[in-house]
């Protein structure tokens, strides 16, 4: 999974072709009819969460101010959390790489002999491949968000960071559930999630140990802000005896009053909501003379190359609050989904980050699929300038210095030698127009698409005779 | 009068001369006057896209030596895309000569930014009677802002404009892109041309001479055309110019 001792993760969906390169899967997802089924429902429920999200243009300079304060001093904020953190009686592990955030997780639930584990959906616990981990060692894990769950019966990872099993269709959602509750469901989003519920609610109440992300911590409180839609991460959070939670380092924020501004952003630009069915907001564990809530909670802070982002042209991917928008209104993600991608997180912010967390070992062939539409740019709630990072690191991939990256290199650089002469431009031109458009390597082009040949003259050579 | 310098751009200089040649009829029509700068070569723009920076900063500064020098009011070019990498990208590209890389940027303009928010014209002189469908190109949308100078330019002339269903999404083209990922170009550029159909607008207008050979590239290949022609807007402007 990653450089640093990730885990291998399975690759069930037939559009992950393992060893392809992005462009294969592309090619694939765009001809997979199903999947181009279940996209039309994307698309219908994402243009409505971009339309409300347009309701806060202001709120996108304050949201975007808060998250660089964040950034400037970002050491200093982790410090003051876990302070106040500690002060609340809240145990705090740092873990520089996703190996070392596994071992502190899997420490905490053999100390307390724990034997299933329900999680909440978080991206997170995804990077460092959290789920496979626990299974490996003996622990029952269950995805209690319900796309998550789908996605976990099903073999798969999450396609999309808000709404983890928007690649499937209902009748597919059906044969998974189905084969899980050994009888026949029938294909009715009511009685599919009726049959999770309480499938699900025996679980919480089974589990030893609650697993979630975190979307924003506070710095000044110590207090941890989570956001789902189905309650299930209060269960998680409440129910079972120990509560862990695995957050990002860029999750902290100053202070408790910023989640008022950062909040509605993520909700409207993630599904267009005012404000999600539940916000958890987490002081600490049980205190004497309270009902519920974990006897014991920890919350590891995640590194993963993290800290080499800042200071550096890619430190505002720290600003990332997941929201998911800059996945719905990308013209590629929209066309071919998240498995394509091959890598934890997908879409416009999937291809700067998988390559920069993973110091290039993967996706290096990510910023190269786009178009640079910039759509992502124009979305972002948090002004993350993400079509100038996916343009910048084609350039700055580690992994870019082999040898088709060589001989690349030597190619635009002759281009460049002749161009920036009007001799070189003009010979170079006379030549390329001397072929009518017959230029070897244009069959990715002409396969799908006439080429107009290059005009018999030039303006220029138009202009001089006409003003010559 | 003001004085124009033209900005051709490589597309249009190689394979759409009579663009050009429409860009330049549709600013002497505003009142302007058009010289042409025959050292100017190309903006480098494929080079950067293509992740090769260095090789993209060598053509920016040759067309920072082109188009610094006096002269003229303003560059104008019938290209959102080339227009971005001079305005967006080249203070980035030129760190050394960034001052002189904002100063050129400054006066440098896509042509119906130039008409409408420069000149202030809307309206210069063309009369058509047809019907037409526009798509927002990315980089004139999203790096350099534009917005509704086109439809009010097309407005003016009489014609008509049938909005299309998300005329800002992508056509695909994208660079090296539609090169590279060719399945998801085409898929787009048959997205793009549905919802431009679905309109019954005869023209498919847009300013960016790259996404037009996208679009009508793939609308020759798929055969009878149902979808509108596509058109760059200085060439639809200048149909409707009285002849000289």
């Amino acid at each position: 999974m990653t450089a640093d001792g990730g885990h291998h993760v399975p690759r069930g969906h037939a559009i992950v072709t393992p060893g392809a390169d992005f462009h294969d899967r592309t090619a694939v997802a765009v001809g997979d009819p199903v999947l181009q089924q279940a996209l039309h429902n994307l698309d219908r429920r994402l243009r409505t969460a971009g339309e409300a999200a347009d309701a806060h243009p202001d709120w996108k300079d304050r949201a975007a101010e808060i998250r660089r304060e964040t950034l400037r001093d970002l050491d200093g904020w982790l410090d003051r959390l876990e302070r106040a953190l500690t002060a609340r009686g809240v145990h705090v592990h740092r873990a520089a790489s996703p190996a070392e955030a596994r071992r502190v997780v899997l420490g905490i639930a053999r100390e307390h002999g724990v034997k299933t584990v329900v999680k909440s959906k978080s991206m997170a616990t995804e990077e460092i491949d959290l789920g496979n981990a626990l299974e490996d060692a003996g622990i029952a894990r269950v995805e209690t968000d319900l796309g998550e769950y789908i996605v976990q019966l099903a073999g798969e990872r999450p396609s999309h960071m808000i709404t983890p099993a928007i690649h499937k269709t209902l009748p597919q959602i059906r044969d998974v559930l189905a084969r899980e509750a050994h009888s026949d469901l029938a294909v009715d989003r009511e009685a599919l999630t009726a049959w999770a519920r309480g499938r699900l609610r025996g679980e919480f109440l089974r589990a030893d140990l609650g697993v979630t992300g975190v979307n924003f911590a506070a710095a000044d409180t110590g207090t941890l802000v989570l956001v789902t839609n189905e309650g299930n991460g209060r269960f998680c959070t409440t129910v079972p005896r120990v509560h862990v939670a695995v957050m990002p380092i860029e999750k902290v924020i100053p202070r408790l009053a910023d989640v008022g501004v950062l909040l509605p952003l993520l909700t409207s630009h993630a599904t267009g909501q005012a404000l999600s069915n539940y916000v958890t907001i987490i002081s600490g564990p049980r205190r004497e003379g309270e009902t519920d809530g974990p006897e014991e909670l920890h919350v590891v802070f995640l590194d993963n190359r993290r800290r080499t982002l800042l200071h550096t042209q890619y430190e505002e991917m720290l600003a990332c609050i997941r929201c998911g928008a800059c996945l719905n209104v990308c013209p590629v993600y929209r066309n071919v989904s998240g498995h394509a991608y091959d890598s934890v997180y997908s879409g416009p912010m999937g291809k700067v980050l998988t390559p920069l967390l993973s110091g290039g070992a993967e996706g290096a062939d990510l910023p190269y699929g786009s178009s640079l539409c910039h759509a992502c740019s124009d979305a972002c709630p948090v002004k993350i300038p993400l079509g100038d990072m996916i343009l910048a690191l084609r350039a700055d991939v580690p992994a870019a210095a082999s040898a088709p990256r060589r001989r690349r290199r030597i190619f635009w650089s002759l281009w460049a030698r002749a161009w920036s002469s009007p001799r070189g431009y003009r010979v170079s031109t006379r030549l390329g127009r001397a072929s009518r458009g017959r230029v070897p390597g244009l069959r990715a082009w002409t396969a799908t698409r006439e080429l107009p040949r290059p005009a018999r003259e030039s303006f220029r050579d138009r202009w001089a005779r006409e003003h010559g | 009068m003001p004085k124009v310098a033209l900005f051709v751009t490589c597309v249009a200089d190689q394979v759409f001369p009579d663009t050009a040649a429409a860009t330049v009829r549709v600013l002497e029509a505003a009142g302007a006057e058009v010289v042409f700068p025959d050292e100017q070569t190309c903006c480098g723009q494929p080079a950067l896209t293509a992740g090769e920076p260095d090789a993209a900063a060598r053509l920016a500064r040759h067309h920072l030596d082109v188009f610094d020098g006096g002269g003229f009011d303003a560059i104008v070019a019938p290209s959102g895309s080339c227009v971005a990498m001079v305005c967006h990208h080249y203070p980035h590209l030129l760190g050394d000569r960034r001052t002189d890389a904002e100063r050129m940027a400054a006066r440098t303009f896509e042509l119906t930014q130039y008409l409408v928010d420069e000149l202030g014209v809307d309206d210069i002189g063309a009369r058509l009677d047809t019907t037409v469908t526009v798509h927002d190109a990315c980089h004139g949308l999203r790096n350099l802002g534009l917005g509704t100078q086109t439809r009010r330019l097309i407005e003016a002339t009489g014609a008509r404009v049938l909005e299309m269903t998300e005329p800002d999404t992508c056509c695909g083209f994208g660079g090296v892109f539609s090169f590279g990922f060719p399945e998801v170009a085409t898929r787009l550029a048959d997205a793009k041309l549905g919802h431009a159909a679905t309109t019954t607008a005869r023209y498919l207008v847009t300013g960016d001479l790259a996404c037009l050979m996208h679009l009508a590239g793939r609308r020759a290949k798929i055969g009878p055309p149902t979808a509108p022609e596509p058109v760059h807007i200085a060439d639809l402007l200048a149909s409707g110019l009285p002849a000289r």
